[in-house]
């Protein structure tokens, strides 16, 4: 296929966000190997430049062209005006399709952008090839992941989302690499100024400067998972111990949410937070779909549970069949024995 | 102020899902029926609304006649007022969803619907679009991903996680607003809720279906879900061997992974 393929970048510091890394890897194999892939950045462009890093993590990703969007009165984040400028590179330039990551951003703007152009939007795709003039077939997630669908996409331009665990953006970088995408560093830096109304601008960010403290649910190594067979509030203290004790932090299950036992942000699952640690001790959780598609990338899940057919025991690696509020203290003792803290 | 909530029933799937024989649909033989989580947080934000401040929540849903059981549903959590926008049962695409909702609220006669919300995305189908295509066919500004709303003097203040910190959204209204589950805690029905829902008047429309340029050719399970744990044990006998593995996944404390035993400092914890 040929023509040019733009690809939404979302920063992370001066970087690119993983979850734009692993888009830009699907968005090179749908330009094929000599196609012309642009990653699409907003903000200044001086600043873009003095961050360094990014114009070579791009190329690395597979980039050809790093356009950076600036615009007067456009400083943060407004998903109106970053679809709207994408909308006028779609136009000016005749690309065949824009990707980005299915982040609460990507979404968003993808969104916008479909109902700007009048074309449709493919959310949370796994894998996508042409198949032909203006025709794609891609397989997305349902479900968060639980169920796949193929389908068939027919429009003068794609405008797919990736799933954010799709696959990992290392891998997704190795894609690129063997589709045979230029050497690190030999993108070309070029600036997009978009004509923006007032109305463009009406909806923009405020970001907060303030990180949450602790370890993050989305990326620690360690979970410990509690759900409906902790029994009640009082329950999650020997979950968090353990936790503590492995460098972790304690996630639940949306029954736990659901009653008030816990705090929302701690919810793994479809409509919480996608984990993606070393390993998940899923604690009393039966295994609804819901809550598994948000382990789905988890390395190791170990279940602990009274009910051996609970559906949890089909998606784990390794279980034990008990009573968590025996097994978790147990194990806590036996850590702790071999040293595992200052007790 | 008058709310317009958007839902949508979505097959109760729990430990399995399972396709039908034609891989056209999840099969829901052995199943119910409920609404997506994130819809259910915005009809219990729109009732909370209209509990402090007055107005009116109107909810909303596309699908075949049986999707009036969802809207009881949302009737006895404390809506008002049921629309259905009554299909044949054939699945509608993003496009052709926010264009029937569109059209409604303008069959809806003179109320204006300051505030609409939807989920951010549908437990199914998870399309993350349908309120920002309505916002555009309606002129109105749009944010997703919501977890927190403020609104004061005709403003509304919304906040969603970005990060790791919080970014923010100042918007006037009208405006067109999906939320994400956490942003409330949704209540249990009551008793009055359900009598009054079981009795309720709900309008039918029925708006024209449309094609798009997304078509569906099928569903499958993923292959990998499919496996069965290796059982280390019954209850605490099995804690041993669970520590010999959590050292092989190379999770323990760097002292207790060596086996000195003798505690103190420099134990990761």
């Amino acid at each position: 296929m040929s023509g040019l393929v733009l690809c939404l970048l979302e920063r992370d510091g001066d970087g690119a966000a993983a979850g734009s890394l692993r888009a830009l890897g699907l968005a090179r194999s749908l330009a094929g190997a000599d196609g012309r892939l642009s990653a699409v950045v907003f903000g200044p462009q001086p600043e873009i430049a003095a961050g360094g890093g990014l114009p070579a993590e791009v190329a690395g990703a597979g980039a050809s062209e790093l356009c950076v969007v600036s615009a007067d009165g456009l400083s943060g984040y407004a998903p109106l005006a970053w679809a709207r400028a994408l909308s006028q590179l779609v136009a000016g330039e005749q690309a065949v399709a824009v990707v980005a990551a299915a982040s609460d951003r990507g979404s968003e703007v993808l969104a916008h952008l479909g109902a700007l152009a009048g074309l449709p939007v493919a959310a949370n795709c796994i894998s996508v090839s042409p198949a032909g003039a203006g025709s794609w077939q891609l397989v997305r997630q349902r479900w968060a992941g639980s169920v796949l669908e193929d389908a068939e996409l027919e429009a003068p331009c794609a405008l797919l989302t990736v799933a954010t665990d799709a696959l990992p953006a290392d891998e997704a970088a190795d894609g690129a690499v063997a589709a045979g995408a230029v050497a690190a560093g030999a993108v070309a830096v070029r600036t997009f100024v978009p004509a923006l109304e007032d109305a463009d601008l009406q909806v923009c960010a405020t970001e907060s400067a303030e990180q949450s403290a602790g370890v993050s649910l989305a990326t620690a190594r360690v979970v410990v998972g509690g759900g409906r067979g902790v029994g009640g509030p009082d329950g999650f203290a020997a979950l968090e111990e353990l936790a503590g004790l492995l460098g972790g932090v304690v996630g639940v299950s949306r029954v736990v949410t659901s009653q008030g036992w816990r705090p929302h942000r701690q919810q793994v699952g479809q409509t919480g937070t996608k984990i993606s640690p070393e390993l998940y001790l899923a604690c009393g959780i039966s295994g609804a779909i819901q809550h598994m598609a948000g382990c789905l990338t988890a390395k190791h899940i170990v279940a602990v549970n009274t009910d051996p057919d609970a559906p949890i025991i089909s998606r784990a690696e390794y279980a034990v069949i008990g009573d968590l509020n025996e097994v978790i203290p147990a194990l806590v003792t036996a850590i702790r024995e071999a040293g595992g803290t200052g007790g | 102020m008058d709310i317009l909530v958007c839902v949508k029933r979505v097959p109760m799937v729990g430990g399995k899902v399972i396709v039908t024989a034609d891989g056209q649909d999840v099969d829901t033989r052995m199943s119910g029926f409920t609404v997506s989580p994130h819809e259910e947080c915005a009809v219990e934000e729109a009732v909370q609304i209209t509990e402090r401040s007055g107005g009116s929540v109107t909810v909303l849903t596309l699908g075949p006649p049986e999707a009036a059981d969802q809207l009881r549903e949302m009737l006895a959590l404390g809506a008002h007022r049921g629309v259905l926008l009554e299909t044949d049962g054939r699945e509608w695409g993003p496009v052709a969803t926010a264009a029937a909702i569109a059209w409604a609220v303008g069959e809806l006669g003179p109320t204006p619907f300051p505030l609409m919300l939807l989920g951010n995305e549908a437990a199914d189908t998870g399309g993350y679009q349908v309120g920002v295509r309505v916002a555009h066919s309606l002129g109105r500004p749009c944010v997703t991903g919501i977890k927190r709303l403020e609104l004061a003097d005709g403003t509304l203040r919304a906040g969603r996680e970005y990060r790791g910190a919080q970014e923010e959204f100042e918007i006037s209204l009208p405006a067109v607003v999906s939320v994400k589950e956490g942003i409330n805690l949704p209540r249990y029905p009551s008793l009055p809720g359900r009598l009054r829902a079981k009795r309720a008047e709900i309008t039918v429309l029925r708006p024209q279906w449309q094609a798009e340029g997304l078509r569906k050719v099928g569903l499958r399970v993923p292959a990998s879900s499919a496996q069965r744990a290796q059982v280390l044990g019954q209850g605490t006998d099995a804690v041993p061997e669970l520590v010999r593995i959590l050292g092989e996944i190379g999770v323990l404390p760097a002292a207790a992974r060596s086996r000195v035993g003798a505690g103190g400092d420099g134990a990761a914890a």
